[in-house]
């Protein structure tokens, strides 16, 4: 008793008060923001249980409590812990699935009482420790494929039970736990091949119907194939530098395309498409052939990321219209520009445009957007929140936001870096990569650069499920850094 | 086990989230620093600005009594994206309309190229002015029929069923007055005709509003900015007009079954005293959910009763016209009181003849105008054009003659402050060189006698006799005396003198004078005051036009009147008589038995 006294006593001296002060402003901003998302006009009490504002109040307050007592837990206490944590909270994901009402069409919230909580926001932490625990071994390196696929199982596993509680946007979260793979190890490869796929896919669906002059050829098929052309190339460069003839290969790929491209500009109008993906073809059998003379995996993982390019426009295609579900689909093309909705599924984005650009630079003022205030945004004060801040606090208080959280999130990387172990770290990019992923996504989505997918901006958005979850996953970690300098001694 | 290589992958982390960061915030720039496009459709979203209508302006007659006047009228709106899961028969019932109209109105409202601003979010007009007391029957069921309102505007009621022309009327603004104006708005009410039109900024006032917030829903959720940018409306000005309503309801009795106009003016000012263009009908029919109708209807009629006669009619003066011949030949020294023209059964020279009816001959000016002797103003003419002692050519006379008829008022619009005023036809130099080859004072003969190509419309005839009464100045015609907080413009107070001088005109008087004491007015005759007259019968390819053009008294004129009776056959036939029961009723205040024995004689002949 009397060490743990001491020890927490020390703990205070040695905790991050500007990551603490980072998160009392932001937090302190977003229940502003939640007035001013909430306020009604017909009942200005902002500070009332009956008012979203005062329940915030009511949630700030507790993850204040929850803040302190998890300042209190030792670190020690996770790391026996995290298996126990992780394997029930994916039973917990699991009830879910069988005990939460409908509601909106997703079954992922569980009514206590007068509030509602929602596991999926809980379980990013247990994944965060889960995998950190498991790579804070001896010898464990990612570049072991078993290794890896057992940490990515991890990962997948809470996803699929999410996606099964029908909360597609809280399950893409799980995605960002790649970026901690990158940071331990993961080859930058998978995060090449990622955004590859999302360029094929953006640029593949917005131009699918688009032809190019005079040519039976849709642009977002040349495109696509052109792309998955050189992404390969820059692959081949990259990792067949010593094979013989790579430079001859690619270039004589290049050379075919363009013919081919001029003789149907100029001479015969045919289908280009059929010559790339045959020079495709051939720059995989050269992989192909270099992995039967070397029998070195990587030319084989070459042509599978050449192979699934090439096809990838056709995938693309086949997943947006045959797996996505219609509601996805339609903000899919909205965003791309491709439907004009504005007065159904376009109506969000639109309303949270409209909210965002009449704030002007400095707003106008708190409790005076007449936007968010008279519910033309819909989810204003959850995942649309970003809008009051831009009507309300205009180009200044939207930019300071971004800013701060962009000193938070770096703030959280210098911690992480400087833990001591592999649980610290791999924590702490994880509560990093979660960051940038929801600001990403949310803040992309109210400015109309990213689908809408609903996830909330933590801090500010309304809700007590998300407002504890992040506090949750912070104030672990400051707690495990905290203790850095304990464990040296 | 701290990797190198490993650890710097923490500024590829920090790039990106740099890079996310610094993107948003060019978007952010994008969207808040760049045009007020979203500021003007958020202001589009959230703020509705309810229009106050201001109450139009009261008309009342020149004896203060009271023509038109408001009264609110109730409009059935529905929205129709509310409109579902309604009792339609109980509304049916309750709106007196069958199904099938029920189901077709809604198809009309919904049809865009019907209805080009339809929208399911607004409301939309179901049925225009319904009256009181079917709005008390609805008002009781209204919130059960989700999606109907009702809206309440003010139209237009009349006290009197006459004066139709001069009033004008009242509807919804079109496209084009829209584009005009940025006053107007859709569904705002404009004048349309008459007085509503021609004085629609006196008498519409200014709208009021008040600004609102309005919440995605629809609903109101309060003043913007507290209402500091609310505004009353001002109400409209009242007008009195220069009629008096009781001769303009005698007027349009008398020319009951007839086609024509009466213009009655006061000299001394310019008022119009009446105006009636025949035939006419009830204001009252402009008004409400039969106006359509009415108008579709009175559109077919072939006697087009909407057309104002007084003043968009031309007609050939036809004898109306002599006075200003005999006073420009006066002025231009052609003749003197006592020339003397001789007339043997008409005017003739060489192989042409204008007729004429049996007098004395050789005749002088005054019972030439007595007897309307069409031989003297044919020779007065004919020596006017061929004197070149005073005009070097034919073409130089004419157009001193033309300087004449214009100074008097014809040719041009007078400027009555009505629309769709005609100028008429006064033929200058011009206009005869280039539709005749070769022609002289002989090929345009018939422009003495007020034929020809000569047209004047019945108020340019009136506004003649008020110059003849005046002795050689008229002041603009005009039907607006005053306006309750306002005047009215200068140059419907504007003096216009004649190119005669004013001691000719006596020698004209005279001859009005002796026209109803022995001549062809003699109808006009009263024991009562002195009446001048002057007849026309105009050829016209069928039956003569009859008409009249008179003052009265003599001295001191209050009235000058003009009648103007298609069809009517000779001046003393109902000119006469109808210009004399105008005068008699205004002056006298009244008709004396046997007028209103004429009077009731003269409302029962109609001219087909």
């Amino acid at each position: 008793m009397y060490q743990n006294y001491q020890s927490n006593k020390g703990i205070f001296s040695s905790l991050d008060w500007i990551t603490i002060g980072l998160y009392v402003i932001l937090i302190i901003w977003g229940w502003f923001s939640v007035c001013g998302a909430s306020y009604d006009v017909s009942n200005p009490n902002v500070f009332g249980f009956e008012s979203n504002s005062g329940k915030q109040l009511v949630w700030v307050g507790t993850s204040m409590l929850l803040a302190g007592a998890l300042l209190m837990i030792e670190k020690r206490f996770y790391y026996n812990a995290s298996t126990f944590i992780y394997v029930v909270m994916m039973m917990l994901l699991v009830l879910t699935i069988f005990i939460a009402p409908d509601t909106k069409g997703s079954r992922s919230w569980i009514p206590l009482g007068p509030v509602k909580l929602q596991p999926a926001e809980f379980a990013k932490f247990s994944v965060a420790l889960a995998i950190g625990k498991y790579m804070d071994r001896y010898g464990f390196t990612l570049s072991n494929m078993k290794e890896f696929s057992k940490v990515v199982a991890m990962i997948l596993l809470p996803m699929v039970l999410i996606i099964a509680q029908k909360e597609t946007g809280t399950a893409l979260v799980y995605l960002a736990f790649f970026l901690v793979l990158y940071r331990e190890g993961m080859t930058g490869n998978v995060l090449f091949a990622g955004f590859a796929f999302v360029v094929y896919f953006v640029v593949g669906i917005k131009y699918e119907a688009d032809l190019i002059t005079d040519m039976p050829v849709s642009v977002g098929e040349f495109t696509v194939l052109w792309l998955a052309y050189i992404f390969t190339a820059i692959l081949m460069l990259r990792y067949q530098r010593k094979c013989p003839y790579v430079v001859h290969t690619i270039v004589i790929g290049i050379a075919i395309n363009l013919l081919a491209y001029l003789f149907s500009a100029y001479v015969i109008p045919f289908n280009v498409c059929i010559v790339q993906i045959i020079v495709n073809i051939g720059l995989m059998c050269y992989c192909a052939s270099q992995y039967l003379y070397e029998r070195h995996p990587r030319h084989i993982l070459i042509m599978l990321f050449a192979l699934s390019s090439t096809i990838t426009f056709f995938a693309c295609d086949y997943v947006f219209n045959n797996i996505l579900r219609d509601h996805q689909r339609v903000r899919i093309e909205v965003l791309l520009g491709k439907k004009e909705d504005i007065r159904g599924a376009g109506y969000n984005v639109n309303q949270a445009k409209i909210a965002i650009g009449s704030g002007g630079f400095a707003g106008k003022g708190f409790l005076k957007g007449t936007q968010t205030k008279l519910r033309y945004v819909p989810e204003q004060d959850t995942d649309f929140i970003f809008c009051t801040v831009g009507e309300e606090e205009g180009f200044i208080g939207s930019a300071g936001v971004l800013l701060f959280y962009l000193a938070f999130i770096w703030r959280l990387i210098v911690l992480a870096e400087r833990q001591p172990d592999t649980l610290g770290r791999v924590y702490g990019y994880s509560l990093v990569s979660i960051f940038i992923f929801h600001l990403f996504v949310n803040v992309g989505m109210v400015l109309g650069l990213t689908p809408v997918i609903g996830i909330p901006l933590p801090f500010f958005s309304y809700g007590g499920s998300s407002l504890w979850g992040f506090t949750l996953l912070l104030f672990i970690f400051l707690r495990m850094d905290a203790e850095r300098n304990l464990k040296n001694k | 086990m701290k990797d190198v290589n490993l650890e710097n992958r923490k500024f590829v982390i920090a790039s990106i989230a740099l890079v996310v960061v610094v993107g948003y915030i060019f978007r952010l720039a994008y969207l808040q620093l760049g045009s007020n496009e979203y500021e003007d459709k958020a202001k589009h979203n959230a703020i509705y600005n309810k229009v106050l209508f201001p109450s139009r302006g009261a008309i009342y007659d020149r004896n203060g009594k009271l023509l038109v006047y408001n009264e609110p009228a109730y409009d059935v709106m529905v929205i129709t994206r509310e409109a579902k899961d309604i009792d339609t028969l109980e509304l049916c019932k309750a709106l007196n309309m069958t199904r099938e109209q029920f189901d077709l109105r809604m198809e009309e409202i919904k049809d865009t190229r019907k209805n080009p601003a339809y929208s399911s979010y607004s409301q939309q007009l179901f049925i225009p002015q319904i009256s009181a007391s079917d709005y008390s029957v609805l008002q009781e069921k209204l919130f059960r029929f989700k999606g109907f309102y009702v809206r309440e505007r003010n139209v237009r009621q009349y006290k009197y069923p006459n004066a139709a022309h001069i009033l004008g009327d009242v509807a919804e603004v079109s496209q084009f007055d829209i584009e005009k104006d940025d006053y107007y708005n859709a569904g705002d009410f404009i004048g349309k005709q008459g007085v509503e039109r021609s004085y629609e900024k006196e008498l519409r006032g200014t709208k009021g509003v008040e600004v609102l917030l309005r919440d995605a829903r629809g609903k109101i959720q309060g003043r913007y900015q507290n209402g500091e940018l609310d505004s009353l409306p001002h109400p409209g000005k009242d007008i009195t007009l220069s009629i008096d309503i009781e001769l303009q309801a005698l007027g349009e009795r008398l020319m009951q079954g007839k086609r024509g106009s009466i213009v009655a003016i006061e000299p001394s000012t310019g008022e119009i005293l009446c105006m009636v263009s025949a035939p006419t009908y009830s204001p009252k029919d402009l008004v409400g959910k039969d106006r359509g109708k009415h108008i579709m209807q009175m559109v077919k009629n072939p006697s087009r009763p909407m057309l104002n006669r007084a003043i968009s009619g031309t007609y050939p003066p036809g004898s109306t016209f002599k006075p200003g011949q005999a006073l420009t030949f006066l002025q231009e020294h052609i003749v003197t009181p006592g020339t003397p023209f001789p007339c043997t059964g008409g005017f003739r020279y060489r192989n042409l003849k204008v007729g004429c009816h049996s007098h004395p001959s050789p005749i002088t000016m005054q019972p030439a105008i007595a007897t309307s002797c069409n031989g003297y103003f044919c020779w007065g003419l004919y020596h006017m054009f061929n004197n070149r002692s005073r005009y070097a050519t034919t073409q130089e006379a004419m157009t001193t003659w033309k300087d004449y008829m214009v100074s008097m008022g014809f040719g041009y619009r007078l400027g009555v402050d009505l629309p769709g005023e005609a100028r008429g036809m006064i033929p200058n130099a011009d206009y005869y060189d280039k539709h005749l080859k070769r022609w002289n004072a002989l090929t345009v003969i018939s422009i003495s006698i007020g034929q020809g190509e000569v047209t004047l419309t019945p108020l340019q005839i009136a506004n003649q006799g008020a110059t003849i009464a005046n002795r050689g100045h008229y002041i603009t015609p005009h039907i607006v005396k005053s306006i309750k907080g306002g005047t009215i413009a200068d140059s419907l107070k504007a003096v216009h003198h004649t190119k005669v001088d004013p001691a000719y005109y006596e020698y004209i008087v005279g001859g009005m004078r002796s026209a109803v004491l022995s001549g062809t007015c003699s109808g006009a005759k009263n024991p009562w005051y002195e009446v001048c007259g002057k007849t026309g019968t105009a050829q016209n390819r069928g039956h003569d036009h009859s008409a009249f053009m008179g003052f009265a008294p003599r001295n001191n004129p209050q009235i000058a009147v003009a009648v103007y009776v298609e069809n009517g056959g000779f001046g003393a036939a109902f000119g006469v008589p109808i210009g004399a029961l105008i005068m008699e009723q205004y002056i006298r205040g009244e008709l004396s038995p046997d007028s209103r024995v004429r009077a009731a004689n003269i409302q029962a002949r109609s001219i087909n």
